[in-house]
């Protein structure tokens, strides 16, 4: 039994997202850093696919078992009462009776907790994702005591992950709407930097730069959406869709980011510069 | 049909009309083709999201074969009362009185193309050309869940608070998305749907 003593910041249960359900109109949502979420459940011995607290920060939970639990994303400091000290990437073997905190990123901006055995929370519409944007999802509030999965009895093969720092550096591939922008705006798209503005959550991140500008100025049929399409409004501010992106969208997609390069966009903290090159493959 | 790049997981394909989406979503549907994760239909378009799936096979299935009429599926009612914040402003731009609106919008069996944009949004089809107006020029940024509303060839029920630039005519109190239901939409691809003044 895990407790969620402060449930912290755009703090929500998170796994690889519900596939299968756009007929109905429901997105994929799961982790916006799917990397992340995957490393911290393959550090605890868990399937990729189970659910892992995803936050940005402020959680608070305490043990009231022994467990095996594991942090990835962002990189800050974890507070621990009652047991021994723990970072991030690396396993921890936390007694009954421990407090473990997630102090606000210094670098990123979502951490992922994962516990060895898993959330044993209902799944709805097969996944345990909280889709912030469609309101679906098992929700995670202060307070609640959350059981654990049965020990999975895989081996863990490591106690630390090495990880690169985050890249800034964002791979693209063309979008269906490449063809509704000026040449000009590609190249400024491939070219200069792209800062994250504050606007940024699961749904999307939208980007300050020079502006992206059109051939045309019809309006496009709302459209099919995936995570990582980079959508131009009219005042040709990009802003790249993240996991909890509405199934359907009304704006040209100039460009896709590369799927191993959406982590990057997710942990990019506003103010961060974002720089996009075409991918070849 | 028009297929458009989105990515080493995605291909996006462009028709000419709503009835080759229809056709071609069907077909996806029902295919069986491994691989394929998710198909999102829209008003020209069909999106297919996959992983690792035969290109050249899913290629042919996104050619609109000759359209089979769609079986329809169930008729479903919904209850409306008309006093949508745009009844006055569609009548003015339809040449119609708002009484005249009421009773076009409500009297024709429509069928539900698709879902999309948020759960349970269905896609209706079938209204009358004299009540066909472009988007509003600005959404709304919060228009209530409920809300009977029209834009373009569509007319639909927002089922969920959220932003919107359709005209809306009037209010329902039906849950169009209830996860706790055994059939979460309350319409789905290819039923019908009667809206009945309330």
């Amino acid at each position: 039994m895990i407790e969620i003593v402060n449930q912290g910041i755009g703090s929500s249960f998170q796994d690889l997202g519900r596939i299968g359900y756009a007929h109905l109109g429901v997105g994929r949502s799961g982790a916006a850093d799917r990397a992340s979420h995957r490393l911290a459940n393959r550090l605890v011995g868990n399937v990729e696919s189970a659910a892992t607290i995803e936050t940005c920060g402020g959680l608070n939970v305490r043990a009231h078992r022994h467990v095996t639990v594991a942090v990835t994303g962002a990189q800050g400091v974890i507070e621990v009462h009652h047991g021994p000290p723990m970072a991030v990437n690396a396993v921890a073997h936390v007694p009954a009776g421990t407090e473990i905190a997630l102090r606000p990123p210094d670098e990123g901006m979502r951490y992922y907790l994962a516990v060895r055995g898993g959330f044993e929370i209902d799944p709805v519409l097969g996944s345990r994702s909280f889709d912030t944007l469609a309101g679906i999802g098992p929700r995670l509030e202060g307070g609640a005591r959350i059981a654990i999965g049965p020990d999975p009895e895989s081996p863990m093969s490591t106690d630390l992950a090495i990880r690169p720092p985050l890249s800034t550096l964002v791979h693209l591939f063309d979008g269906p709407r490449r063809d509704w922008f000026t040449e000009q705006a590609w190249s400024i798209l491939t070219t200069r930097a792209f800062v994250v503005s504050a606007s940024a959550n699961r749904v999307g991140v939208r980007l300050c730069g020079p502006a992206l500008e059109r051939r045309f100025n019809r309006e496009l049929p709302s459209e099919g959406l995936v995570e990582g399409a980079i959508q131009v409004p009219p005042d040709g501010q990009p802003i790249v869709m993240l996991s909890d992106q509405p199934v359907t969208g009304g704006y040209p997609v100039i460009a896709v980011v590369a799927p191993s390069h959406v982590p990057s966009v997710a942990q990019a903290r506003p103010g961060t510069e974002l720089r996009f090159r075409h991918s070849a493959g | 049909m028009n297929l458009l790049p989105y990515g080493p997981g995605a291909v996006l394909a462009e028709y000419g009309s709503l009835a080759e989406v229809m056709a071609v979503n069907d077909a996806l549907r029902t295919c069986g083709l491994a691989g394929i994760e998710d198909v999102i239909p829209a008003a020209r378009t069909v999106l297919v999201r996959f992983h690792q799936v035969d290109r050249e096979a899913l290629e042919d299935l996104l050619v609109p074969a000759a359209a089979a009429p769609r079986p329809y599926g169930p008729t479903v009612e919904i209850p409306v009362v008309y006093d949508g914040i745009d009844l006055d402003s569609v009548a003015a731009a339809t040449g119609m009185t708002s009484e005249d609106v009421v009773e076009v919008h409500s009297s024709v069996v429509y069928s539900a193309a698709f879902l999309g944009f948020t759960p349970g949004w269905a896609y209706l089809v079938e209204l009358p050309p004299s009540l066909r107006l472009p988007r509003r020029p600005t959404p709304r940024t919060s228009v209530p869940a409920g809300s009977v509303a029209i834009a373009n060839e569509f007319t639909g029920v927002y089922p969920t608070v959220s932003p919107g630039g359709w005209h809306i005519l009037g209010r329902t109190t039906a849950a169009m998305f209830d996860v706790e239901r055994s059939k979460p939409a309350l319409v789905m691809a290819g039923d019908r749907v009667r809206f009945v003044p309330a």
